[in-house]
């Protein structure tokens, strides 16, 4: 028993993402996981499956900062390494549960150099930071883009946990943004599109050719300012964190901000009418012209080249 | 309603910046500094809540360097009726920053406060939860709307699968994210009467808080740069260079 996982859920599902953080986790020790939700069976029965998983432990509870954060102080003190995912919800709860334990976390971690030293951007990415951590327990939470998945094939056993935990905050609603599109933070790979894309409807261009490739959809800042795509679409250093195989970038300048978020990018293709884009002169491969000319047609000749993922 | 906001002095986010090449950390002399962007929208939300009534007083507290007075000064101008600056010249972990502002809070008694989600040089996102932990209030974090209902707050977060809205009650800590709205740029008159606005200087000793870090930073190392790449002719091309990067592609 050393190291505790908290579990990322949506909508009564195991965030894809999970597999991810326990094999960054298992580098530090045998995994447990935790999962609080209200209805943890099936979220929990999937996290049973990750191979390195130890033990599942599940805790009844509407899943808020607090209701989370007093589950893992409840177990921390079993633990000498308490992770979760660098997401919304891992955010929200390790620094207050940090507080709570009296423990400076450390957190978007990108690489583990051993069992107290790691690696962490800063200045969106613009700089690594390693760190030592001479602390008796370690708080942390990981980049699961950073991190291959741990393969399926599991059968953990699942404890469940009668703690009653309370908040003073209450969910009131969700609002989600309907997309079957792959998740921007992990996909393999990640098309994204600029504000030269003009319009709402110039983003079906985009959609379309992710949908050929079975790839997540982004934007950059300007387009989501201008309401051509959704907040959570958002690309850059004050939206979402990529680090896909392949980032295909349409329209797009590569404005500071975008560009700190792709830093992640195996390779980044680039179509751009103009040659002097920042963004043309770091892609591994560019076309320049009319992105409203050149997408309809790659659409057609990816998939005449029979590209189905 | 009393509010206060915690703000913070960084390297202006316009600004590329540069990893000294003894690898000690991020080139910071000779280079401008602005008010942390984050740090804005909170202000900008606590001077708005303020412009529609029911609210006492804003007082603007800031952790570092006299310069820090700087982006007191900015906050006091867009609208902030006084502030605290905690002087100090080291780099303090998060859990410090958090542990002085706790002991500010005690002084203060705050219905509200407000803070930026992160700071966009260590890009932490660590303070306004360990805050709201140490005060042992509730928190709504990435704030991207804020309404006023009675003794209550109705917050709307921006989370990973869109937005979520919940209900905290007073006294709580909010962290403002970049959509909650569009901080003012303060009109001269404003700067000139911040500067007789009261500005309270206190050294970070006096606050009773161990300031010594827990982590112990080996380097700050630049990313490995990219190589430019080729510029290909036509679609057919780039369709077929998008082909060989899937095909070599690990499955998952």
């Amino acid at each position: 028993m050393s190291v505790l996982l908290l579990a990322d859920h949506d909508n009564g599902a195991l965030s894809p993402a999970t597999a991810r953080l326990v094999a960054a986790a298992s580098e530090l020790g045998a995994v447990d996981i935790l999962v609080v939700a209200e209805n943890p069976a099936d979220i929990a029965a999937e996290a049973a499956k990750i191979a390195g998983v130890h033990k599942v432990i599940t805790v009844v509870a509407p899943a808020t900062a607090e209701t989370i954060t007093n589950s893992l102080e409840n177990l921390a003190q079993r633990y000498r390494v308490v992770t979760a995912s660098a997401s919304s919800v891992g955010k929200d709860v390790i620094p207050r549960l940090a507080a709570k334990l009296d423990i400076q976390p450390v957190t978007d971690v990108v690489e583990i150099l051993g069992p107290n030293r790691f690696v962490r951007p800063i200045y969106a990415g613009n700089a690594l930071e390693t760190v030592t951590d001479p602390q008796a327990t370690h708080l942390l939470t990981f980049r699961a883009s950073a991190f291959r998945p741990a393969a399926l094939g599991n059968d953990a056993p699942i404890e469940s946990s009668n703690l009653s935990v309370t908040s003073a905050a209450k969910f009131l609603a969700a609002h989600r943004t309907d997309s079957d599109t792959p998740d921007l933070a992990t996909a393999q790979i990640v098309i994204g599109g600029g504000v030269s894309v003009g319009s709402a409807e110039g983003f079906q261009l985009i959609e379309k050719l992710g949908k050929t490739l079975g790839a997540a959809v982004g934007a950059t800042r300007a387009a989501v300012d201008a309401g051509y795509a959704p907040n959570d679409w958002q690309i850059g250093q004050t939206g979402k964190i990529i680090a896909p195989d392949l980032y295909i970038a349409i329209g797009i300048s590569g404005a500071l901000q975008h560009l700190a978020g792709i830093q992640g990018a195996k390779k980044i293709f680039a179509i751009n009418s103009d040659p002097e884009a920042p963004l043309v002169k770091i892609a591994d491969v560019a076309l320049i012209g009319d992105l409203f000319e050149i997408v309809p047609q790659l659409v057609a000749e990816l998939e005449r080249l029979g590209l189905k993922r | 309603m009393k509010i206060l906001v915690a703000v913070k002095r960084v390297v202006d986010h316009n600004v590329r910046i540069r990893v000294r090449p003894d690898v000690t950390g991020v080139e910071t002399t000779g280079v401008r500094m602005s008010m942390n962007p984050f740090c804005k929208h909170a202000v900008e939300a606590a001077v708005q809540l303020a412009e529609k009534g029911d609210v006492s007083e804003i007082v603007v507290v800031s952790i570092g360097p006299k310069q820090s007075n700087d982006v007191i000064l900015t906050a006091l101008a867009m609208g902030a009726h006084r502030g605290i600056l905690v002087e100090t010249d080291a780099a303090l972990e998060t859990l410090t920053i958090a542990k002085l502002l706790a002991k500010v809070v005690a002084e203060e008694q705050p219905d509200l406060i407000l803070l930026g989600k992160q700071a966009v040089d260590d890009d932490s996102n660590h303070v306004g939860q360990m805050l709201a932990a140490l005060t042992n209030r509730p928190q709504a974090t990435f704030a991207s709307e804020i309404v006023v209902k009675g003794a209550e707050l109705e917050v709307t977060r921006e989370v990973d699968y869109g937005r979520e809205t919940i209900a905290v009650p007073l006294p709580a800590v909010v962290t403002a994210d970049l959509r909650l709205n569009t901080p003012r740029n303060a009109a001269l008159p404003m700067v000139m009467k911040a500067r007789s606005k009261p500005l309270a200087v206190r050294p970070a000793a006096e606050f009773g808080v161990d300031l010594a870090p827990r982590l112990s930073i080996e380097k700050i190392s630049p990313p490995a740069e990219r190589v430019p790449g080729k510029k290909v002719g036509s679609v057919s091309d780039f369709a077929a260079a998008i082909a060989s990067e899937v095909n070599e592609m690990e499955a998952l």
